[in-house]
């Protein structure tokens, strides 16, 4: 499979990247890895006019200590964030799950500001973003904004962050005293979830559902029973408040939310020893 | 546009459409044919480079990804006629069948070994979750990678 015909720039510096996009307009989009964009550009399910490409930004490919949390430079790939000895440390539950995104060569390639950027709610990274509490770091035309990952998500394959702005940084509050767990459900090895839970779990609790609707959700409900005293049982038992999730190959929207209850109650208990 | 990859240890320029896809380039253009398409969606591991050291699915670069780096394929492991250790282990364990899925794996095992990834065959096994072989039912590949990677898949 070939992909529809564009042209290829490459930025220097985000503020070239920045400035690309002004140029370039709507129809053009950032190359990180490549590798959510060009499998839907081979399946001309994506025909960007104009690819710029920041995949080789070492500027923006680095894990450092930013105090209260790790700062994640958005071209990082996944086998770096789960070969760093700070995340490992401080924030247990990235390691785990950028370890476990596809295979090793998706995790070369594949980068931890492309999957959230990207927006696919089957993708794991933006449960976690949610379960961790995550600030979001973007810089375009006026200069730097922070987003909060909640409200982040907004669509399927769609996010807060402007046609013109590029995603430098992940900034995720270190946890290094806390309870974690990631639930993924596969058919095999080197699978999507057919359904995803992230937790951590200290004096409050976060949690991220993958595929349950068409973004990355917080399990809110489970969330707020926890907080006022509810068991583990109870709570999961809320897992699928607020969800929608899809009909597809793997899994009816009922076996989705089995799973759901299932998963959550896994990673609290295990979230909890 | 103008591509220069340092490929297997030579200059390989050429002037490639942005969309090219390596996999394309290192056949149809470089005349490499050790490089196999099998699934074209990033799923099987056929397509296995190595792109500055590290396994790739060159059915998921683009040519234009690679220019200015180092690729190496399996017509480049081998030197002055002497089998990569990985390779030489695939054919004493007889790691292969048909032998389709085999370059990607032997370039994937030796990204594996080269990380200090394949230390037993727990590791191995789940290393090589991205090339799918249809025919040996991996119990050879797994020796063959536990084998060739003694000395981390670094050439004695
Ligand atoms: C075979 C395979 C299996 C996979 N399995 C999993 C899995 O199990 N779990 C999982 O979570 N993911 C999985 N993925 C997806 C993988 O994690 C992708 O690498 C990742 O989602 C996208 O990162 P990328 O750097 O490749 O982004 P790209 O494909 O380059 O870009 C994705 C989107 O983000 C935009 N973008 C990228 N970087 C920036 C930036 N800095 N600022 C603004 N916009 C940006 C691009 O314009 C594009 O729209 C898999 C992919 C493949 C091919
Ligand atoms: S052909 Fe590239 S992974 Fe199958
Ligand atoms: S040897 Fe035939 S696919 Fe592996």
């Amino acid at each position: 499979m070939i992909t529809a015909p564009f042209d290829y720039v490459r930025a220097d510096s985000v503020d070239h990247a920045v400035q690309l996009l002004g140029t370039h307009g709507e129809d053009a989009k950032l190359l990180a890895g490549g590798h959510s964009l060009l499998p839907l550009m081979k399946l001309r399910l994506a025909t960007p006019s104009v690819l710029i490409d920041v995949g080789r930004l070492a500027e923006l490919s680095y894990v450092r200590d930013g105090g209260d949390h790790v700062a994640i430079g958005a071209l990082t790939s996944h086998h770096d964030v789960a070969t760093s000895d700070m995340v490992a440390t401080d924030v247990p539950l990235l390691r785990r799950v950028a370890g476990q995104i596809g295979d090793p060569q998706v995790r070369h390639l594949g980068t931890i500001g492309g999957s959230v950027v990207h927006g696919d709610p089957a993708s794991d990274m933006p449960a976690a973003m949610l379960a961790l509490r995550a600030t979001f770091v973007t810089v375009g035309p006026g200069g730097q904004r922070e987003h909060s990952v909640d409200g982040f998500f907004t669509g399927f394959l769609e996010t807060a962050i402007g046609a013109d702005e590029v995603l430098t940084e992940i900034r995720v509050p270190k946890v290094p005293m806390a309870g974690w767990s990631f639930q993924k459900f596969q058919r095999r090895a080197q699978d999507w979830a057919v359904v995803g839970v992230a937790c951590v779990r200290n004096d409050t609790v976060g949690i991220g559902l993958v595929n349950m609707g068409s973004t990355s959700l917080r399990a809110t409900a489970v969330e707020d029973a926890l907080g006022s005293g509810a068991s583990i049982a109870d709570a999961a038992a809320l897992a699928d408040e607020g969800t929608e999730p899809v009909d597809d190959l793997n899994a009816s929207p009922e076996y989705r939310r089995h799973l759901a209850h299932v998963l959550v109650r896994r990673a609290l208990e295990e979230a909890s020893r | 546009m103008q591509v220069s990859i340092a490929l297997n240890g030579a200059t390989s320029e050429h002037e490639v459409e942005p969309r090219l896809l390596l996999v394309h380039y290192l056949r149809d253009v470089a005349g490499l044919t050790g490089t196999n398409v099998g699934c074209d969606t990033s799923s099987c591991g056929a397509c296995t480079v190595l792109l500055d050291g590290m396994s790739v699915k060159s059915c998921t670069v683009l040519a234009v990804q690679a220019d200015g780096r180092a690729v190496t394929t399996i017509e480049g492991l081998a030197t002055n006629g002497e089998l990569h250790p990985m390779q030489a282990a695939f054919r004493e364990h007889h790691g292969l069948q048909c032998g389709f899925c085999t370059p990607g794996m032997v370039l994937a095992a030796v990204s594996l070994a080269a990380e200090g990834g394949a230390g037993d065959e727990a590791a191995v096994r789940e290393g090589l979750e991205g090339n799918l072989c249809r025919c040996t039912g991996y119990q050879n590949i797994v020796a063959a990678v536990l084998d060739g990677a003694n000395g981390n898949g670094v050439r004695s």
